[in-house]
């Protein structure tokens, strides 16, 4: 606890020294709230729409998570497949990291001429945006495997399966945490975006009628929001590794002592 | 015999590696395998094990061919292999899991030597909370408790500073004493092997062969008090001397 308070005061205090100079800045100079509002201003206009934004908090998270879901469970199929397959590894990993290239702001759209305006284009670029920091960091966790335990194995008679099992998996969840914690912050901005690009609710949508109608303000209250979700997620990613992974932290601060 | 090593080649392409290499080793034997660094200990015991086939000759185990699949075999690596996310108690139940032991009842089995091998209380902590003594000997647990006839130890105490290696040894052949495992062990430290093998088998540099078979004369149990019998430190010597390809002093008062 002691050490988690010690890791949030830095970045509290330089966003306390950011935000209280934005609001002396817009104060001093009389700025119109139309283009940049207050601190103070998205503050209580954001609490006064708390209900509206809610609502619209509510379908992205949805999204988030269910495109989350469905990224999870794409990059272990994968992974597992270029693990065990030589080919697989030849034949799909250069497609994967091309399939990097192509931008989303292309595909959002056609996504939406295909799928329509509910739940199922969002999920898929939320699926795009974090599959690949997951695929590729799970598939090298398995690779980066000790070569002599894998032999030790191999002199025991231990078929593959229970090797990638007793082994393989344990020793490449490290790394696979990794590519979590970078993947679930785009996941949000994934569903925000997919909102922009077409959605009855959301905040993506929420914030591009907000900023037709002038409302800077609740724009700002809404990107506030985003940034609180992936936090919060982030925050879980990080929980969850500690409860799946409790010997990494011990080892940590054997290290540290 | 439990081990036989039958004129064997190994070359991997061009380079060969083992020339005509033959070895014995009997139920209970306590055999080192000692040589120059390079000279392809560890393609033996992959040999051994069965993780590789040689070029030409053969190898017995318990009069069978060796490979993996006999379960014949087992081997303790250079390094202790212990798994960072698994408790001591897991670690060394590992093996038995590892060739299709139900979890709990590999664990029981495991279990069971943890007052022998010195680990008792251990069970539920991490590897890296262990001393780099208490790691091998929990290597080791996990590689005894498989109960296979025949033990590979490739320079188990490699990595440790010389006192805890020392101890080690010292611990080790009280291990034996008791359990009378047979036994392959190699290693490049020349004190170690007259420690504790009955028999050292000395090879040539690459391509390797046995140039000498040295039967340790022994007095008395194996243990500290060994290290100052006069034999011991005359083993030493010959030994030192057939490795650097001098003909041992032995043998030339022998001749002449």
């Amino acid at each position: 606890m002691r050490t988690a308070l010690r890791a949030v005061w830095p970045p509290l205090l330089v966003l306390a020294v950011l935000v209280t100079g934005w609001q002396a800045y817009v104060t001093a100079a009389g700025v119109d709230p139309t283009v940049l509002p207050s601190p103070g201003r998205v503050l209580s206009q954001g609490w006064a729409n708390r209900g509206d934004l809610w609502d619209q908090t509510l379908p992205t998270l949805q999204e988030t998570l269910l495109g989350f879901a469905l990224s999870f469970t794409a990059a272990w199929l994968v992974a597992v497949v270029l693990d065990f397959s030589a080919a697989a590894r030849r034949g799909l990993y250069p497609l994967l990291v091309a399939s990097q290239t192509i931008p989303i702001v292309a595909v959002a759209p056609l996504l939406i001429i295909w799928f329509g305006f509910g739940l199922l284009p969002k999920m898929l670029v939320v699926t795009l945006t974090t599959f690949f920091p997951l695929a590729a960091t799970l598939a090298a966790g398995f690779a980066a495997t000790d070569r002599d335990a894998m032999r030790l194995l191999r002199s025991l008679g231990t078929g593959r399966v229970r090797a990638f099992r007793l082994v393989r998996v344990p020793s490449a969840l490290p790394h696979f945490f990794t590519g979590l914690r970078v993947s679930i912050t785009y996941a949000v901005v994934g569903a925000v975006f997919a909102e922009y690009a077409g959605a009855e609710k959301g905040l993506g949508i929420y914030m591009q009628a907000q900023k037709s109608a002038f409302r800077t303000d609740l724009v700002f209250a809404a990107v506030a929001v985003t940034a609180a979700l992936s936090i919060a997620l982030f925050g879980a990613t990080c929980l969850l590794q500690r409860l799946v992974l409790p010997w990494e932290r011990a080892l940590v601060k054997e290290g540290r002592s | 015999m439990s081990l036989e090593v039958r004129g064997v080649t190994k070359a991997f392409g061009s380079l060969a590696v083992l020339r005509d290499l033959n070895l014995s080793v009997e139920p209970g034997e306590f055999a080192a395998v000692i040589g120059p660094s390079g000279s392809g200990k560890s393609t033996l015991f992959n040999l051994i094990s069965g993780l590789d086939r040689p070029t030409s000759g053969e190898i017995l185990v318990q009069g069978a061919p060796a490979s993996v699949a006999s379960g014949k075999v087992a081997y303790m690596p250079q390094k202790d292999l212990l798994f960072p996310w698994r408790t001591v108690l897991d670690n060394t139940a590992l093996g038995l899991e590892a060739q299709g032991v139900r979890k709990k009842e590999a664990r029981r089995r495991a279990g069971e030597l943890f007052e022998a091998f010195g680990l008792d209380g251990f069970q539920s902590s991490y590897p890296f909370e262990l001393s780099g003594g208490m790691r091998q000997r929990a290597a080791l647990l996990r590689t005894v408790v498989l109960e296979r006839p025949v033990l590979l130890l490739d320079e188990p105490f490699g990595a440790l500073d010389s006192l805890t290696r020392t101890e080690m040894q010292l611990w080790l052949a009280d291990m034996w004493q008791r359990y009378r495992w047979t036994v392959v062990l190699v290693t490049h430290d020349i004190r170690e092997a007259v420690l504790l093998a009955d028999t050292v088998h000395v090879l040539s540099p690459r391509p390797a062969t046995v140039v000498e078979r040295i039967e340790v004369p022994r007095s008395g149990p194996r243990g500290l008090d060994a290290l100052s019998e006069p034999e011991f430190a005359a083993t030493e010597r010959r030994l030192l001397d057939s490795l650097s390809g001098r003909v041992s002093r032995v043998n030339e008062v022998t001749a002449g």
